[in-house]
């Protein structure tokens, strides 16, 4: 039997507060909304989950997530065919995730710092190739490829649903997923082994920015537009999700569940407080709040850092 | 020190290859405005040398300096008197290192973690608090201490070279700077030694937090108004100061003098790129590079200095 993450308490009580507080709230198409809001976070928690379970960390992921959207954007303003710019969109991220990759693992750079640095750069990149305007005019493929529904699920959803699902099933029934998981923490034994950890170790962050990539697809297609900045701080949600979903900067502890939960909790949040009509950059705010209030609570349900806590 | 000295020669280069290729570089008034440009970076980045010290990082000072800004603008408006606004401003950064230290101490978060999710709340909360507002026009009095001069040099120059002579005397001359080198060399070294961990982690991130207090009521009276976005641009290149300055990410190694040495590198770099007119959004990309060159030096010499060992 697994213990509730503190997290899940703070979720329940947040959707009571809400359902009782805002009128609104507890409807079946604000839940749909809630989804559709999260989906975009949901496709950079899921490799973010895996990064952090490896130890490491990728700051650079809004910023990149930004640029592939505003590649996206421009080729779709070209004319290129979709699939095409989204294969560049990808690519794009990939490569940034490729160059973190090797700066972590094979130069071992501290993973805060080098993401810290590729994030400055694809920032540069996006502001240099647009002059900060926002790329518009791309087309009716993907407007009308995001408002299309599957049984009566916006597509946004089934994407990031179908990506947990990948992603969970890669972790758990592959050998790859065995690897990833043993890079934090058991790296050693996965060297003796036999295994190249240094590959498996790179090609985490080469998924990460290819899923930031990839989720332009989802940005692009709620907003019809790319802009240089329209993900800057998405990274900081992704991470404060994994966290408040249970998983550990030490020792590779770490779920996919958990960041789900973590995922839908903030979009709750910020949904909440939306019906509340709260302003917009206060839920920012109230993220960071949040992962403190969770931790703290996490701190609380564990007897080893409770006693931590008293002698401090 | 041998490091120190050749990085005040790639100063040196840089200064010369800038005075060759524009015509403008080598004047009085661009030396000394480069000098106060450095002085601001510097004194951003002097409290967060301290948190890297300690092996630690603060990454929330430039959203810190841009709350404390805003705030400090506001109070200074509505009452009138400069005094309060700058001790709001004083006050709210050391109120920000204060959360920072206890999220780090007492919840154990990765400082990286715990400083990163205080820049998006302060970001917020600046956003929220100002709206789209701009204050500005502030009394030429307090606007002195940012843009005025005394004897021929900008007052932010004696404020750096004081609070570089302060620092100084700290790290080297008194034992709560000398716990700060061994927390960061070897924590648990110090911890067995009786250094005062946890108080003496916390009393950094406060520093840090005053540090940017201070800088966010030096840069209002150099800007002569305050913004929501104000204290954005200012994260990277104060981190970059304190990396190009020779301190260490893993701790334990650095100097306050380095970090100013630093902050002179990057603002010549930004300073030239200005004069030789290349377009401000290519800033955050250099910057980036630079971030990554600098620690990667850092993590060859750490590697050498292991191997050697």
């Amino acid at each position: 039997m697994r213990r509730v993450p503190g997290i899940g308490y703070l979720l329940v009580v947040l959707l009571i507060v809400f359902s009782v507080s805002g009128s609104g709230f507890a409807t079946a198409a604000n839940a749909l909304n809630i989804g559709v809001q999260s989906a975009v976070l949901l496709l950079l928690a899921l490799p973010m989950t895996l990064v952090i379970m490896s130890e490491g960390l990728d700051l650079s992921m809004g910023a990149v997530l930004s640029l592939a959207g505003v590649v996206l954007a421009t080729l779709l303003m070209n004319g290129r065919p979709l699939p095409v710019a989204l294969a560049a969109a990808i690519g794009v991220g990939a490569a940034f995730g490729l160059a973190n990759g090797l700066l972590v693992v094979s130069l071992d750079l501290p993973p805060f710092v080098a993401t810290l640095g590729t994030l400055g750069i694809a920032q540069g990149l996006a502001l240099v190739a647009t002059g900060g305007q926002s790329v518009v005019g791309i087309g009716d493929a993907l407007p009308a490829l995001y408002e299309s529904r599957l049984l009566g699920i916006p597509f946004s959803i089934v994407i990031a649903l179908a990506a947990f699902a990948v992603f969970r099933f890669a972790l758990r029934q592959t050998r790859w997923g065995a690897y990833v998981s043993a890079i934090g923490g058991n790296r050693e034994s996965l060297v003796l082994a036999g295994v190249r950890a240094n590959r498996y170790h790179v090609g985490l962050y080469v998924l990460a920015g290819a899923m930031a990539g990839f989720a332009a697809l989802l940005l692009t297609g709620r907003m019809s537009s790319g802009h240089p900045t329209a993900a800057i701080g998405m990274e900081f949600d992704a991470i404060a999700a994994v966290i408040v979903g249970g998983t550990s900067f030490e020792r590779g502890k770490g779920s996919l569940g958990g960041t789900l939960v973590g995922v839908v909790t903030i979009g709750v949040l910020k949904n909440g407080l939306n019906v509340l009509e709260v302003a917009s950059s206060l839920q920012v705010a109230s993220i960071g709040v949040l992962t403190i209030v969770a931790l703290v609570i996490e701190s609380f349900l564990q007897p080893a850092a409770r006693r931590a806590w008293r002698s401090a | 020190m041998k490091t120190l000295a050749y990085r005040l020669i790639a100063v040196a280069l840089i200064g010369v290859a800038l005075s060759f290729t524009t015509e403008s570089f080598l004047t009085v008034a661009n030396v000394l405005n480069v000098f106060r440009q450095a002085s601001l970076t510097f004194l951003i980045a002097s409290g967060l040398t301290l948190t890297i010290l300690t092996a630690g990082l603060d990454l929330s000072v430039g959203a810190n300096v841009g709350l404390s800004a805003c705030l400090a603008a506001t109070v200074m408006q509505s009452s009138g008197s400069v005094a309060l606004g700058a001790a709001t401003g004083l006050v709210f950064g050391a109120g920000v290192g204060i959360v920072n230290g206890l999220m780090v101490t007492l919840l154990r978060l990765p400082p990286f973690i715990a400083t990163y999710g205080m820049l998006w709340t302060l970001n917020g909360f600046t956003y929220w608090f100002m709206g789209g507002d701009t204050i500005h026009g502030f009394s030429p009095g307090f606007r002195a201490l940012g843009s005025g001069y005394w004897l021929g040099v900008p007052i932010p120059i004696y404020l750096m070279l004081g609070f570089l002579l302060a620092g100084a005397v700290f790290t080297r001359y008194t034992t709560l700077g000398h716990d700060v080198y061994a927390i960061g060399a070897n924590r648990e070294a110090a911890r067995l030694s009786g250094v005062p961990v946890r108080s003496r982690i916390n009393l950094v991130y406060v520093l840090s937090g005053a540090m940017a207090g201070l800088a966010a009521v030096v840069y209002l009276a150099r800007l002569n108004s305050a913004e929501a976005d104000i204290g954005e641009p200012l994260t990277l290149p104060a981190i970059a100061a304190v990396l190009i300055g020779g301190t260490s990410l893993f701790g334990g190694v650095g100097s306050l003098l380095g970090t100013l040495v630093g902050a002179l590198t990057l603002t010549l770099v930004v300073n030239g790129m200005n004069l030789l007119a290349v377009d401000a959004s290519w800033q955050p990309l250099v910057t980036g590079v630079i971030v990554l060159l600098a620690v990667w030096i850092d993590v060859v010499t750490r590697q050498r200095a292991e191997a050697n060992a």
